[in-house]
């Protein structure tokens, strides 16, 4: 208490000082070596070597496809590069693509949505549960990774297969008299492609929830909402955020989706991962592959842009941070 | 007149007056009876009245045997240090906490088993909780949809509540797009618009800035008179509990120690957690050394003795607390009775008036708040100051005014 008045005045001593040296101090403090904080450079330094990899092995490869797109197609496993624009007139006149490119899209999108409707209930099991050990709920989400995805699509064989668990023991028990079809086609696929999509679900819409201030749904049912109206009001509103993310997020990754449609689907369930696999390992036409794959990055780069527009770039971050 | 903490008589009472068909226990049927009957009931019983409620979490009992009534009309602060069961007694009206005994009336009908959503309560919160995703008008408009009001009288209501808190106008926005005063006033007319019975406001001046708090404070205060509404206030700041309310609740771990006007809480706090948690009043422990009917001397833990006037006659040798107020020393006073000398410790010049800590030798500086006329004295000069023996407050040895 008693040196108090002593910092005052020399406070107020240096404070004089700063004033005549304005200029001079500022510079002198806020730079090292010609270096200032937070220097736009220094920003630059720290993501090259992001940078760098992107570029090489991202944003270059896609580009020499984009190239090889345009290459002539001779015979299986040799191209030349006369330019041609065959490959692209042939994608946009053959059916037999568009067909694969709109069961594509429809697959991811009954994916997606699935995945939203079924995802969302253990979201908002997790985030309204009183459950003291919230975070071990939460761990439960992510167990499924630390086992090889291939390894999880092939446990689905095992379960829907004609040896697999539920055939044997519908038939132990009399129901049925022969195994039922459920491997091998379009819905064993949807089944393998949930499996692998929920967790991100699950986890994009918890996060929304989590961000919800509790005081609304409290201030919602003080003003006359049963808990289910202050559900619509409130909750599913403000949690609709994160079920946008996830659905976007769901429907790319199932549209791009190779593994599950080749291990659990047949030949007909195939994708369009699976057709530009095809194309480029069995037929050997890289040209035709890359024009495929091109289309493929190009059609969910439009839908994630437009969805991006409309959603909000910062919503849709926020969502795949979780 | 003013209801104090019911007593055993005053539940009696509201008995009494009750006609048969709507005794307190009287379940849902009776909550959404007609206004004629409601009018008889409001004469006789308190706008809002707990009985000996409990509020327990697992073995936590955070408030225990807490009985109030509050009078229609009336402005009451709940006051009390954070964790003092003030705010878990405000959510108990509104149902966002269940009580685990005793029970809650509203305007004579029990409430406490009432679901939250049948409950007729306003509630302002700290933190505003404005639905981000709703303009100003469905945040407002929105009690007024869950209370079946026709949607020709919600615009008008909601356009004179707007009005009411100084916003008209304000429809279109987004609580983003409002200062936190403005969202305040919004959450504040979102309340009263549906003409809630009750009014809670649940510290609800915190997250604002000082210069907005006492806007805001003459604000509440202006329109809870306007509309006549019942307000319960939490708050743990005594300026803002002793400037706007009626009465106050002083509250300390989960049990009321005082009820009153604000003067007379301050005045003759109760006890000694009410003296020191409303202004900061000096304590200064000492024994009777003399007692002589209304006047007695009292000697000092530091060894000075002082005369002071007792309620009662006080016995010799008793010990005693004499608590004064720091506005009610005064320095360098030649001519009063109760002369203390000291050495300033700190000194808190505020433009009118000084705060000075003054060492008189006890264990504890003595604090002194007053007009400056003349010069401010600084740290470590010596001082002289005085009080009238009327001007203080006794406590006896457990800390309980004596009268």
């Amino acid at each position: 208490m008693k040196i108090s008045p002593t910092i005052t005045v020399a406070a107020g001593l240096s404070t004089g000082a700063d004033k005549r040296h304005e200029d001079g101090q500022m510079l002198r403090v806020r730079t090292t070596k010609g270096w200032t904080l937070y220097d736009p450079r220094l920003a630059w330094m720290l993501v090259a070597p992001v940078l760098l990899l992107l570029i090489i092995f991202l944003v270059l490869p896609i580009a020499v496809m984009a190239v090889y797109t345009f290459f002539t197609f001779v015979t299986a496993g040799v191209e030349t590069g006369t330019l041609t624009t065959a490959n692209w007139h042939e994608f946009l006149t053959d059916s037999y693509y568009h067909g694969f490119l709109w069961k594509t899209l429809r697959v991811a999108a009954m994916t997606a949505l699935l995945c939203g409707v079924l995802g969302y209930f253990p979201a908002y099991f997790i985030w309204a549960t009183t459950f003291k050990h919230k975070w071990l709920l939460l761990l439960l989400l992510i167990v499924p990774f630390w086992i090889s995805f291939t390894i999880r699509t092939f446990s689905w064989i095992n379960i829907l297969g004609e040896q697999g668990v539920i055939n044997v023991a519908l038939l132990k028990m009399g129901i049925i008299s022969e195994p039922l079809p459920m491997l091998y086609n379009e819905g064993a696929v949807i089944v393998g492609l949930l499996h692998f999509l929920l967790p991100y679900m699950i986890l994009n819409v918890y996060v929304s929830l989590e961000s919800i201030d509790r005081t609304l749904i409290s201030a919602a049912r003080s003003m006359g909402c049963t808990s289910a109206q202050a559900f619509r009001e409130v909750t599913l509103p403000l949690s609709l955020p994160g079920l946008a993310a996830g659905l976007l997020l769901c429907f790319v990754l199932a549209a791009g989706s190779y593994v599950t449609p080749q291990l659990l689907g047949s030949g007909r369930d195939a994708l369009f991962g699976n057709l530009i696999s095809d194309t480029i390992m069995e037929q050997l036409n890289w040209p035709m592959g890359a024009t495929l794959s091109i289309v493929l990055f190009v059609v969910l780069g439009f839908f994630a842009a437009i969805y991006t527009r409309y959603m909000g770039m910062s919503q849709i971050v926020k969502g795949l941070g979780g | 007149m003013t209801p104090g903490p019911s007593s055993g008589t005053g539940f009696q009472k509201v008995l009494d007056n009750m006609t048969a068909p709507k005794l307190p226990g009287q379940q849902s049927g009776a909550l959404f009876s007609s206004a004629g009957s409601s009018a008889v009931l409001e004469k006789s019983s308190p706008a809002v009245e707990f009985r000996n409620i409990e509020i327990a979490y697992g073995k936590f009992v955070a408030v225990r045997d807490f009985s109030l009534s509050i009078q229609k009309g009336s402005f009451v602060t709940l006051l009390g240090p954070s964790g003092c069961g003030k705010t878990t007694i405000l959510r108990s009206i509104a149902g966002l906490v269940d009580i685990s005994g005793g029970q809650i009336m509203i305007d004579g009908r029990r409430v406490d088993d009432v679901p939250i959503y049948k409950r007729n309560i306003g509630l302002v919160f700290q933190s505003y909780a404005l639905f981000p995703h709703k303009s100003v008008f469905d945040n407002v408009a929105f009690g007024l949809k869950y209370h079946n009001v026709p949607k020709s009288d919600i615009e008008r209501k909601v356009g004179k509540a707007l009005e009411m808190v100084r916003l008209p106008g304000s429809e279109k926005k987004l609580p983003s797009q409002l200062s936190g005063g403005q969202q305040q006033r919004i959450a504040l007319a979102r309340a009263i618009v549906f003409e809630p019975q009750v009014l809670l406001l649940d510290e609800p001046l915190s997250a604002l800035d000082a210069n907005m708090r006492e806007e805001m404070r003459v604000e509440i205060k202006k329109i809870q008179k306007e509309t006549g509404i019942t307000a319960i206030f939490v708050t743990h700041d005594q300026e803002e509990a002793l400037s706007m309310s009626d009465r106050i609740v002083v509250m300390n771990a989960g049990a009321m120690e005082q009820i009153g006007a604000p003067e007379e809480v301050y005045e003759m706090p109760a006890t000694a957690f009410v003296a020191d948690f409303l202004g900061k009043a000096n304590m200064l422990a000492g024994t009777v050394s003399k007692s002589d009917g209304p006047t007695a001397t009292v000697t000092l833990a530091a060894g000075q003795t002082v005369k002071v006037v007792s309620p009662k006659p006080l016995s010799p040798g008793a010990p005693v607390t004499v608590v004064v107020r720091p506005e009610k020393l005064s320095l360098e006073s030649g001519a009063m009775a109760n002369r203390l000398t000291g050495r300033v410790a700190s000194t808190s010049y505020l433009g009118g008036s000084a705060t000075y800590e003054i060492d008189i030798g006890g264990k504890r500086t003595v604090r002194v708040n007053t007009q400056i006329n003349g010069r401010v004295v600084r740290e470590g000069g010596a001082i002289n100051i005085g009080f009238d023996p009327a001007g203080c407050v006794l406590l006896d040895e457990k800390g309980i005014r004596i009268s």
